[in-house]
């Protein structure tokens, strides 16, 4: 399987990737850390409204192989949680940045974006 | 890092990962279907990194049934037993397939990680004998499909070989030892070959339908079925009665190794017993995370995972005897959580007549 990382998304060190939407970051993991992961078994994430802090913890993400804790890429306030997933976590591997989003961040520290990695930067990491 | 001789078979298709010094595939499609192909038609695994020892010499039998707490004199030739190799305190050196080949001659097939250990020991404790490891291609074929599936490559049959029998039989491609034995709980064999006659199974099982399968497969299919996984289910420190295993023993067969320890332990009770334990919900339990009992730790976890054939998540874990009978209700720390566990038999999975 051919692992693709969109132009158009920023990435993290700890494999997060966001969609800027004006003040809205939608967030969720590359399909690096997916194919890494294997079969997705349990998704766990912070209630609508939280505050969240950037490179803080909001979520733990399980498969067969590995347990991984989720990090915000930005801070903000949560305001949408993709709550089906955790029924059918499975889910986020068809697509990881489509239907695989997991959550969306009003963004309170707009500077803190130019901190997040390109995908030629994302990529460069991984091969390095 | 070592490669088995069936690598170019699979180096381009699998997911490759490190298992004991050996590069192995991991997964191939996926753990979901490869799971679901052992369980309703049949997969394929390398397994050419578990050790293959040959001890050779008179009363082999005799000598042998010092080692392990199994009673092995009645065993014929094409016939096996599951057993463990035990030190003098009793714990388990290993767990061992042994196949009797000849009044002479016996094969075991040992874990991967402990085959050099076992070899200084085999080698410490029959001196009089021929002891060899013997290389070649291992490989299991396991499903209800797994007999059909081989029998059309060879006109031996297979049908009368009873679970746990084993012999040599011709096929197109060369000489094989068929072992009807397994690690997940179907109906399938364990395959040895010469690498070449092994990398033209391989494909020709392919063809025929067998579903290429990784260790991760493996790994949930054993632990549905009840079985140990060596390293994790048990070591050295660990007795047959506690990992679970006291029907290993006969204790009228006369001295074995670690006989006093076991009787001594059999006398007092074992502090520590390997159950079951089943739970809801997605969270896997795994090795190292403790049981729980009444707000005190009683036990940790050994193995665990998301039973596919369940649904549910399903491990072993070592607890205190007290809290070791079926049915008792215990959480398990899971990071932040108290998850609810019950107490189960280990073999969560028996498959269908």
């Amino acid at each position: 399987m051919t692992l693709t990382y969109p132009n158009e998304l920023h990435y993290t060190a700890s494999h997060e990737y966001v969609a800027l939407r004006d003040d809205v970051a939608v967030v969720g993991i590359t399909a690096f850390a997916v194919d890494e992961l294997g079969d997705i078994t349990y998704l766990e994430l912070p209630p609508v409204g939280q505050t969240v802090q950037r490179g803080e913890r909001f979520g733990t993400i399980e498969s067969v192989k590995a347990v991984s804790d989720l990090y915000a890429p930005v801070s903000g306030v949560v305001t949408e949680v993709h709550s089906e997933l955790v029924d059918a976590p499975e889910r986020i591997a068809e697509d990881p940045y489509g239907v695989g989003w997991l959550l969306k961040i009003k963004i309170t520290q707009p500077e803190e974006t130019q901190e997040l990695l390109t995908a030629a930067a994302y990529q460069a990491q991984l091969g390095g | 890092m070592q490669h088995s001789p069936l690598y170019d078979c699979y180096q381009d298709t699998a997911k490759l990962t490190e298992f004991a010094g050996w590069l192995l595939p991991g997964q191939f499609i996926g753990l979901t279907p490869e799971h679901r192909a052992v369980r309703t038609q049949a997969g394929l695994f390398d397994i050419s990194h578990m050790g293959q020892i040959e001890i050779q010499g008179e009363q082999v039998l005799d000598r042998v049934n010092l080692l392990i707490p199994t009673d092995i004199a009645g065993l014929k030739p094409g016939q096996a037993c599951y057993t463990v190799l035990l030190n003098e305190q009793g714990g388990i050196l290993d767990d061992i397939i042994l196949y009797v080949q000849s009044d002479t001659q016996v094969k075991l097939i040992v874990n991967a990680a402990c085959t050099t250990k076992d070899l200084a020991w085999l080698h410490r404790h029959l001196p009089h004998l021929a002891i060899q490891r013997t290389p070649g291609v291992l490989m299991a074929l396991q499903g209800p499909q797994a007999t059909d599936i081989l029998q059309a490559l060879t006109p031996a049959a297979l049908d009368v070989i009873p679970r746990f029998g084993h012999q040599r039989v011709s096929t197109t491609f060369g000489s094989l030892w068929l072992a009807r034995t397994g690690y997940t709980g179907e109906d399938g064999w364990e395959i040895q070959a010469e690498p070449a006659v092994g990398q033209a199974l391989w494909r020709a099982l392919l063809q025929r339908g067998a579903v290429p399968c990784g260790l991760a497969a493996r790994d949930m299919l054993r632990l549905e079925a009840g079985l140990h996984l060596y390293g994790q289910d048990m070591d050295e420190t660990m007795t047959p009665l506690a990992a679970g295993l006291g029907w290993l023993v006969n204790w009228e067969k006369g001295d074995f190794s670690g006989r006093a320890a076991l009787l001594a332990q059999k006398k007092q009770g074992v502090a520590q017993k390997l159950v079951g334990l089943r739970g809801t919900g997605r969270r896997i339990f795994r090795p190292g995370y403790p049981v729980q009992a009444e707000g005190q730790t009683v036990g940790r976890v050994t193995s665990g995972t998301l039973s596919l054939s369940l649904g549910q998540p399903i491990g072993f874990a070592y607890v205190n005897t007290d809290w070791a009978k079926l049915g008792t209700a215990l959480t398990v720390r899971v990071r932040e959580q108290e998850l609810p566990v019950t107490v189960v038999k280990r073999t969560f999975y028996t498959r269908p007549e």
